[in-house]
């Protein structure tokens, strides 16, 4: 009797060793192996481990890598209120011996779903009491403040303050709530890129464009007519001339480099950066459209291949899919509205304002000493926490105070800011005090 | 007889064998330099860092000079803004603090601007307030902060131009606003662990 016992152990011990082992070592599909559910900003590559877990012994520091290795440039460029070298001088040691910051995951724990507040926060939303306990003291206005409320509230952010810092507040007190209406400039890298990379004899596929006159006559009209890019611009791979059927986004990257790169930073295109199948909606726990859930996400699913309508994909491309009150509250929101007197050409299309103004905006940068308009891609780059989008987004059209309330009133973002802000949050307010006294 | 002798060579060799290890087992002499060198000389490079910033940099291009770059606290947020020298000293520890955990620096005050930069241990506000009260000298100590002890030395930082008194005489978050050419308005701290 013992014999069998030892050897039904040793059976299952090896059968259990071997599922693993074929998982973790020949498997396509690592499901197995996760061991609670991802967060919102990372389900999407949850199954590509090593994207995070780049050794499998490599402990905190490599994590830390994997973490910079994706946000560090965002954080920089946010100029990161708490980054790593601010606690790794000894005198922090007490600081880190409650919340160890130097590591992103002291305060983002993965595969805890269940404990993960906005932000991916898994820490209780008072944290900032641990470094900031005495903040009354020097504060009258902070004094009965709640500590969750630090960075709920639309005053402070842990990494992000760059509209929210005290004299960027009393800098930019005043002004009308809407401005003057801006105007988008129109994209221009990618045209320049062409002149670049597009070979000037490029396969033209005469057969095709016989057999395709609706599409070629759709194309003539097309940006990327103007720009000199012929079907073989698209419909062939850089080492062959072979006709390609259907391009993906390693064509389309050969111009539009900045807009693939931003586009698989973003929750579209991030698991393409780990080579994984496209996201679709059915993946997402967000709301979504019944007829858009197993619609693969690539450039084609906003840009339609031959006409390159960008008002179609900076708007209704996004509401094919996305089904949540936000979305559905555009077509009637004031911003709604103006891009829908630009399509009626009752104002100009560059005031019009569509879900890509703010969340895939237009960023002037200056490349090679020229000034290049590109757009990101990255939906995801302003929109956590929402005070990212004040100043390159809200402030083009709207003062700093009102966009302040507006991104700190869930109702109104809810409903697509359909009215006005509700609450009132009062830094602006605080900061001209101290500043008078 | 037999056991007794074994008993005396197995004695005699553990008794050899224990004089061995233990000679083995003498630390070294120390070598290297002195935590008190080591530090003066890193406040000698940091000093006369700050000092060419502030004269070569600051002082020349500044409004005082070209007015080709302006030096402010908040520099990202003006076009051709530059770091104020305190701001660069802090730049410069932060970037070592990248490279390597062999020596931390930092400035800091008994009247900071920014209330991070308060002394925060026992010894680091001890040695500021003796750099106040013992103008021209240092301060030199040993703290425990986690589990390693460190060498820690606090230099004087002393107002050198009317720049660094009007700044933070002037400024909405000092504590204090009364600060003259020649006081002492904070230290250097380096620390080493031993």
């Amino acid at each position: 009797m013992r014999k069998f016992i030892w050897a039904t152990w040793i059976l299952v011990t090896l059968a259990i060793a071997g599922y693993y082992g074929y998982i973790l070592l020949k498997a396509d599909n690592k499901q197995a192996l996760l061991i609670g559910e991802t967060s919102h900003g990372h389900f999407q590559i949850e199954l590509a481990c090593s994207s995070c877990h780049t050794e499998a012994f490599g402990g905190p520091e490599l994590i830390q890598e994997a973490c910079a290795g994706c946000h560090g440039a965002e954080l920089a460029e946010a100029n990161d209120t708490h980054p790593k070298k601010k606690f790794t001088d000894p005198r922090n040691a007490d600081r880190l011996s409650v919340v160890d910051a130097r590591y992103c995951v002291s305060c983002h724990t993965e595969h805890h779903r269940e404990i993960t507040a906005p932000m991916g926060v898994t820490l209780p939303e008072d944290y900032c009491f641990h470094c900031h306990t005495d903040v009354g003291d020097d504060r009258e206005s902070h004094r009965d403040l709640a500590f969750d409320s630090c960075a709920s509230a639309g005053c402070h952010n842990y990494h992000d303050n760059r509209a929210l810092f005290e004299d960027f507040l009393v800098h930019n007190h005043s002004g009308p709530w809407l401005k003057e209406m801006a105007r988008l400039t129109n994209p221009n890298g990618a045209a320049m890129l062409a002149s670049k990379h597009v070979p000037e004899q490029q396969p033209t596929f005469p057969e095709q464009k016989k057999a395709h006159p609706d599409i070629h006559q759709a194309w003539s009209g097309s940006s990327h007519a103007d720009a000199g890019v012929d079907c073989g611009g698209c419909h062939s791979d850089a080492s062959s001339n072979e006709w390609l059927e259907k391009p993906g986004i390693a064509q389309c990257q050969t111009c539009h480099i900045h807009e693939a790169e931003s586009y698989k930073s973003g929750k579209h295109g991030m698991r393409l950066a780990q080579s994984l199948p496209a996201i679709r909606p059915a993946d997402s726990t967000m709301s979504f459209k019944e007829t858009a859930l197993s619609l693969q996400q690539g450039c084609n699913s906003c840009h339609s291949a031959h006409r390159t309508d960008t008002l179609f994909a900076a708007s209704e491309a996004c509401l094919t899919c996305h089904n949540d009150d936000h979305s559905r509250g555009f077509d009637s929101s004031p911003h709604g509205q103006l891009l829908t007197q630009a399509i009626a050409g009752a104002i100009p299309v560059e005031q019009a304002v569509s879900c890509a103004t703010c969340h895939m905006p237009r960023a002037e940068n200056i490349v090679d000493g020229e000034t290049v308009v590109q757009v990101n891609h990255n939906q995801n780059h302003n929109l956590r926490p929402n005070e990212k989008m004040i100043r390159p987004v809200c402030m083009q059209c709207h003062n700093l105070g009102f966009s302040i309330d507006a991104l700190a009133d869930p109702a109104l973002i809810r409903n697509n800011f359909n009215g006005k802000p509700a609450t009132h949050i009062p830094s602006i307010d605080w900061s001209l005090k101290r500043v008078a006294d | 007889m037999k056991h007794v002798k074994k008993i005396a060579i197995m004695t005699t060799l553990l008794a050899s064998s224990l004089v061995i290890t233990a000679c083995n087992e003498t630390p070294p002499a120390k070598a290297g330099i002195p935590p008190k060198l080591y530090t003066d000389s890193l406040f000698a490079v940091m000093n006369a860092d700050r000092a060419n910033y502030t004269k070569l940099i600051i002082q020349r291009l500044g409004p005082n000079g070209a007015g080709a770059i302006k030096p402010d606290e908040h520099w990202k947020e003006i076009e051709n803004g530059a770091l104020l020298p305190a701001q660069m000293f802090r730049a410069g520890s932060e970037a070592v603090a990248e490279v390597t955990d062999e020596f931390t620096y930092s400035l800091q005050s008994l009247w900071p601007i920014n209330k991070q930069n308060a002394p925060k241990t026992p010894l680091e506000e001890e040695g500021l307030q003796y750099t106040v009260d013992n103008p021209g000298e240092n301060f030199y100590g040993e703290e425990k902060l986690g589990d390693v002890t460190y060498f820690t030395a606090v230099y004087p930082d002393v107002a050198v131009s009317p720049a660094c008194t009007t700044c933070h005489n002037d400024h909405k978050d000092s504590p204090r606003t009364d600060f003259d050419i020649g006081d002492v308005m904070g230290g250097v701290v380096i620390r080493v662990p031993l």
